[in-house]
């Protein structure tokens, strides 16, 4: 099956072609919502049959090349479509094409009745193929042409209500600032490719990395490259100082946020540093610039999310907080920590999504949870699920976000240092305190909607199900990834599974400083206990005395608004990057520099050359001699030349 | 004793001629010719080309080194082959649209199709000199194939003037080459290459032949014939003329430059071919400004694409060399795509051949607007069709070989062309419909213009797996 | 190398010299007094009627060409024939059917133009 992955890529983009040439005309919902996820679930049949070809293969031989055909080929400047089939790849495809077709079914009942139904089908599934190459590819150009495929579909299902207004714009804006941020990004990204290919004269992963391993010295040249590939990462994966567009991203449909604004493309920034540990390891001191940004963005992002009223903006920002702690454990060199969080994440951030969006199904797309109370009785599935999802992301013991989280936090503190373990520490009290603010008013407490209004009520088997099926994985999922303080020696199945691929990077970070397990154990008994406190806090809070969290707000006003505000930054690059660009650019670069000076030359180059055209055209007298003339005297130069330059 | 077998390596060959002689006995004996030779003439072609290529690794020379199989040779047969059917199977209707029906039409191109072949094949002076006298007569009689037409007849007479023009100075070249080098075997000549080139007589014995050829692909300042024959002749001919006819006369100039391109023998011809590829890109893609007609602006724009090859003569190596023939090839399908276009929305008596005939197209007829918008960003080179790797391969080649300001003013003049084929898009997308023109339905010529425009697609996704076979078999 | 083709420009020279010498020496001293019977077209000694300039029906050219074609024919059929036993000694039968099969081809191509009717006078 390892040869045959190429499927997994080509059938969505099928999905695609049929959905989306062919979809207005088909018509038919149930049709086209299972070419769309059936194309998604084969992929990840394919991708699982992959998987089990690659465990029954030794260790040594479980990095396989599949190639497609070769691109183009000019000079050392090989660029073929083929894709690398290796421990790694196959985790992220497993999670891309496994929580993509749990989201693709999802969404066939929650965008029910949507007069673009085929369109949405046909952009999840082009974005489905966009991230396979992402994550597949085996050079850095296919992994760019994904990484620019997903920015394309983001920006397109953000902007899928185009019609509509979001908050203070409307929702093509909202599309519009995911895109232009991402570009930023980018070209962070471009520039370290061309770095790449400057140093190692290569763009494919394993001679680029096979190179990287034995270069020593360079470490400028390793600074920079790492340095652009994660100013391209800050970008995808939402992190300071290029997280802004994430929550404005909430513009789009439910499943679009689940997705792909949590469970997959913005983990393409984790998986990217992860896939290049070797260059990020060669680099140090970038190293510990991802760890602080992503330490930084957790911290800052989860305090945002303690005020926020909108469902979706809660976990907006519980996103950004959460993919600061993936950087964070890349940071300290703890890339297997990393990948297990991504996909833990992937599970319950994309059943909390959902969650949500059954809770917007049902409330008429109400999203202010200030609006919500008291939903338990009247959706039990999407309550049970929900909160298996939030226990999961607070880290309560036993559960997926437990292990992963947990294994993040020592090895901040075992590779890292004790503020890092304290910030992070703080963010899972903080984590666990919005997520239980966020139950309690969904959930708990007093009906706050008018019942002549809403008529809350289950969603469809075709939208639970997924949900189920995600909250079973939100619960068992971690379980291959337990640390070795709890199953001893090379207990941590994942970690032995990725370990071959991040071999060298750890080999030459050389950290593993001696730390006892009871060390491990006391650390996590005090974080695991603050945020079990702290979810018990917000609970008592929110369902019973509301009144502590107003006095509290009005008590400390001016700390509340900044958080509600979101720190101002939003303001703050309006008015530093966005209006002075806008500014300049309408007085001198429109109306000098491109009205007078480029229109000019671009008009005035026109008209010469038209006019000049329209002169020599009457060379074509259409008579033949003439012809014949002009003929004559071209071979009588030619001649001429020829006997003068012996 | 040989020859009794060697006849049979030309079965490509053998199969069109033989095609020939039966289309004649099919057009005699019955009535219902007109429905069974186009379908004959795309089976045979469709076989020469599938055994060609299927046997293009399989290089001999033949008949004591008169001639060639394999390679390249294979190469411009696939191209002449497929291009003649494509163009076959796109005149059908179109011939019975605009009340041409003749017979001969199908044995004249399958006539010319063996000249062209004669002359890729060739591996002597006269040997191509019968090549192109097939080729060139059949064109002359097909520009003029619809006497009716005032156009047709002009064309066919106007080309056929400067034509056999042309053509004497090629034969006063080989006459002279002759005389110098005492053999018309291009091996032999090509191999003595570095003694004759400084002889005066062999070199203007060279340079007439080399002229007589860049007037065949319209390289300027031998293209005066182009716009007006172009546009006088039958959509489809015209679409044969400009693409396989080019390709045919490619093929000679890259065999009888073939010491220069891989003996690393110094290109006295740089010079002049640098300033021939200048001079017609940049002629061409001015002028093809200032057209209203679409077939006019497409010779035009011929004109400037046979300047962007002359390019990878200038340079002078191997890579210049399978740029050339790959570029060939995109432009082959590209430009009978957009024939096929035309001579689709074409009326019956030549009308709508007029830019405005375009406008607000897309609402008329998707289909067609959205194929003939793909040949216009190709024929732009706009990646990723195969247009763009076609210049992608010379503009690279030409900068190995030094002359990048070539490449710099091939770049240039692409910008430039971009203009007029993005008009095109324009008036199609982005204009209201102005007239009222009918496009009657075709099948087969429907079908022509969607094989070209999958051809270009997949040489412009898929450029390595033409240009890789290009490359391995230019080592030959 | 140029020298030794001197001779050969040397006799061109002398030859367009002595003809236009001599075209123009009758002009010169030749007495030139022309007249209406003088001037007209020499028809045989008898009256010109109508134009010179007369077009011949196009089916005259045809029969012309067909002419031609078997002309060919002819000469290639000639030394074929002439040498025919010793290329049979050579080659045994494979001289013989090359010729056939060219003349099936010509006979084949003036079946074509019969059939089209280009041997039809009106």
């Amino acid at each position: 099956m390892i040869e045959l992955i190429y499927l997994t890529i080509l059938l969505p983009l099928l999905g695609f072609v049929i959905n989306g040439f062919f979809g207005k005309k088909i018509g038919n919902e149930k049709v086209i919502g299972l070419i769309g996820s059936s194309t998604v679930g084969i992929s990840f049949v394919i991708s699982l049959l992959a998987l089990i070809e690659t465990i029954n293969l030794p260790v040594e031989q479980r990095t396989n090349v599949v190639e497609l055909f070769t691109w183009m080929s000019v000079g050392s400047l090989n660029i073929s479509f083929s894709y690398l089939v290796d421990q790694l790849s196959l985790v992220m495809a497993l999670i891309v094409t496994g929580v993509g077709f749990l989201i693709h079914v999802y969404s066939i009942g929650y965008m029910h009745g949507d007069k673009g139904f085929y369109r949405f089908f046909a952009y999840m599934n082009l974005f489905i193929f966009a991230m396979m190459n992402l994550v597949l590819g085996d050079n850095f150009v296919v992994l760019f042409l994904g990484w620019e495929g997903v920015g394309l579909c983001s920006y397109l299902l953000i902007g899928y209500y185009y019609d509509q207004k979001f908050e203070k714009g409307t929702v093509a804006q909202a599309a519009k600032k995911a895109f232009i941020v991402n570009r930023i990004g980018d070209f962070g990204f471009l520039l370290g490719m061309f770095l790449i290919f400057e140093t190692f004269n290569s763009l494919n992963f394993l001679e680029v990395f096979s190179q990287a391993k034995h270069l020593t010295g360079a470490e400028s040249t390793f600074g920079f490259i790492a340095l652009f590939l994660f100013i391209g990462a800050t970008g995808k994966s939402a992190q300071i100082p290029l997280f802004v567009w994430l929550p404005d991203a909430m513009a789009g449909p439910t499943p679009v946020s689940a997705l792909i604004h949590a469970a997959t493309m913005v983990t393409a920034g984790v998986y990217m540093v992860a896939r290049a540990s070797i260059i990020f390891a060669s680099a140090p001191v970038i190293l510990a610039v991802v760890a602080v940004i992503g330490l930084l963005t957790a911290v800052f992002a989860a305090t945002i999310g303690l005020v926020q009223t909108d469902i979706k903006k809660v976990l907006a920002y519980s996103t950004v907080s959460q993919l600061g702690y993936m950087f964070l454990a890349a940071g300290v060199g703890a890339f297997s920590a990393a990948i297990f969080h991504v996909m833990t994440h992937a599970f319950f951030k994309a059943l909390l999504f959902l969650g949500a969006g059954s809770v917007i199904h049902s409330m008429h797309h109400q999203q202010d949870i200030m609006h919500y109370g008291g939903l338990k009785k009247y959706m039990p599935v999407t309550f049970l699920t929900f909160i298996i999802a939030a226990f999961a992301i607070s880290g309560f013991p036993g559960l997926s976000g437990f292990f992963s989280k947990d294994e993040i936090l020592w090895f901040s503190y075992a590779n890292g240092n004790f503020v890092y373990w304290l910030l992070g520490a703080l963010t899972a009290v903080l984590t666990a305190f919005y997520m239980f603010r966020l139950v309690s008013l969904t959930f708990f407490g007093e009906e706050r909607f008018s019942h002549d209004k809403y008529h809350p009520h289950e969603s469809p088997k075709v939208m639970t199900i997924p949900l189920i099926i995600l909250a079973v994985l939100s619960v068992i999922g971690g379980w291959i990834g337990i640390p070795e303080v709890f199953s001893g020696e090379h207990g941590n199945v994942f970690h032995n599974w990725l370990a071959p691929i991040f071999l060298d990077a750890e080999l030459k970070l050389a950290y593993y400083g001696a730390h006892s397990h009871t060390e491990e154990l006391i650390l996590m008994a005090i974080s695991v206990s603050a945020a079990l406190f702290s979810m018990y806090g917000a609970f008592k809070i929110y369902t019973q005395r509301r009144e502590i969290a107003e006095k509290f707000a009005l008590k400390f006003k001016k700390a509340y608004m900044v958080l509600l505000n979101k720190y101002y930054v939003d303001e703050f690059y309006e008015a530093t990057v966005i209006q002075p660009i806008q500014k300049s650019s309408e007085k001198f670069l429109w109306k000098i520099a491109d009205n007078k000076l480029i229109d000019g030359i671009v008009n005035g180059t026109a008209v010469v050359i038209t006019s000049f055209s329209s002169v020599i055209k009457k060379m074509q007298t259409g008579v033949a001699q003439v012809y014949a003339l002009i003929m004559m005297t071209g071979i009588a130069a030619i001649l001429f030349w020829i006997i003068l330059s012996l | 004793m040989t020859a009794n077998t060697e006849i049979f390596q030309l079965l490509p060959h053998l199969v069109i001629g033989v095609g020939i002689v039966l289309s004649v006995v099919i057009e005699i004996s019955t009535k219902k010719s007109e429905s069974i030779l186009p379908w004959f003439t795309i089976l045979i072609f469709v076989f020469a080309g599938a055994h060609s290529i299927i046997n293009v690794y399989d290089y001999q020379i033949l008949f004591g080194g008169m001639y060639a199989i394999g390679g390249v040779t294979a190469i411009f047969n696939f191209i002449f082959t497929i291009g003649a059917a494509i163009m076959v199977l796109n005149a059908v209707d179109y011939i019975k649209k605009s009340k041409m029906n003749f017979g001969e039409f199908y044995i004249l191109v399958q006539s010319s199709v063996l000249g062209m072949m004669l002359m890729a094949g060739a591996r002597d002076l006269f040997m191509i000199f019968i090549g192109l006298e097939l080729m060139s007569i059949c064109f002359y009689v097909l520009a003029g194939i619809n006497r009716s037409r005032m156009g047709n007849t002009e064309a066919a007479l106007k080309y056929f003037l400067l034509g056999a023009f042309a053509t004497g100075f090629i034969v006063f070249g080989i006459a002279l080459i002759y005389g110098t080098a005492k053999s018309t075997s291009i091996d032999q000549i090509v191999f003595a290459y570095e003694y004759f080139i400084t002889d005066v007589l062999f070199l203007t014995g060279l340079a007439l032949f080399v002229i007589g050829f860049l007037f065949k692909i319209a390289a300027f300042p031998f293209h005066m014939w182009v716009p007006d024959v172009y546009q006088g002749a039958a959509t489809p001919v015209t679409g044969l003329m400009s693409t396989t006819g080019k390709a045919a006369a490619f093929s000679v100039l890259i065999i009888i430059l073939s010491a220069v391109f891989t003996q690393n023998i110094t290109n006295n011809f740089e010079i002049l071919f640098a300033v021939i590829a200048t001079l017609s890109m940049l002629y061409g893609s001015i002028v093809a400004i200032a057209q209203d007609n679409l077939k006019r602006m497409l010779a035009y724009s011929s004109i400037a694409h046979a300047g962007y090859m002359t390019i990878g003569l200038a340079a002078g190596n191997i890579e210049s060399v399978s740029g050339i023939i790959f570029y060939l090839t995109a432009y082959a399908f590209m430009n009978l795509g957009a024939f096929g276009v035309i001579a689709l929305i074409e009326g019956s008596n030549e009308e709508n051949l007029d830019i405005n005939s375009y406008s607000g197209l897309n609402s008329k007829s998707p289909i067609l607007a959205g194929f003939m918008a793909l040949f216009m960003f190709a024929l732009a080179g706009i990646p990723p069709m195969a247009g763009f790797f076609g210049k992608y391969y010379v503009f690279v080649a030409s900068i190995k070989a030094d002359l990048t300001w070539l490449a710099i003013v091939g770049v240039f003049s692409s910008a430039i062309s971009v203009y007029f084929y993005l008009r095109v898009v324009v008036y199609m997308y982005f204009k209201d419909s102005t007239s009222s023109i009918i496009i009657k339905n075709s099948f087969t010529g429907l079908l022509a213009v969607i094989i070209s425009g999958l051809l270009v697609l997949v040489f412009g996704i898929l450029p390595d797996t033409l240009f890789s076979i290009i490359t391995s078999v230019l080592s030959y | 190398m140029i020298e030794q083709y001197l001779p050969i420009i040397l006799v061109l020279v002398v030859a367009a010299v002595f003809a236009a010498a001599i075209v123009f020496s009758s002009r010169l001293f030749g007495p030139q007094q022309p007249s209406k019977i003088k001037i007209m077209p020499y028809e045989s000694g008898k009256d010109p009627v109508g134009s010179t300039h007369e077009r011949v029906s196009i089916k005259y050219y045809i029969v012309a060409m067909m002419f031609i074609i078997f002309d060919i024919e002819v000469i290639y059929l000639y030394p074929w024939g002439v040498e025919f036993r010793n290329l049979y000694n050579e080659y045994g039968f494979f001289a013989f059917w090359p010729m056939l099969v060219f003349l099936i081809v010509l006979e084949l191509g003036f079946l074509y133009i019969y059939k089209k009717g280009a041997l039809k006078w009106d």
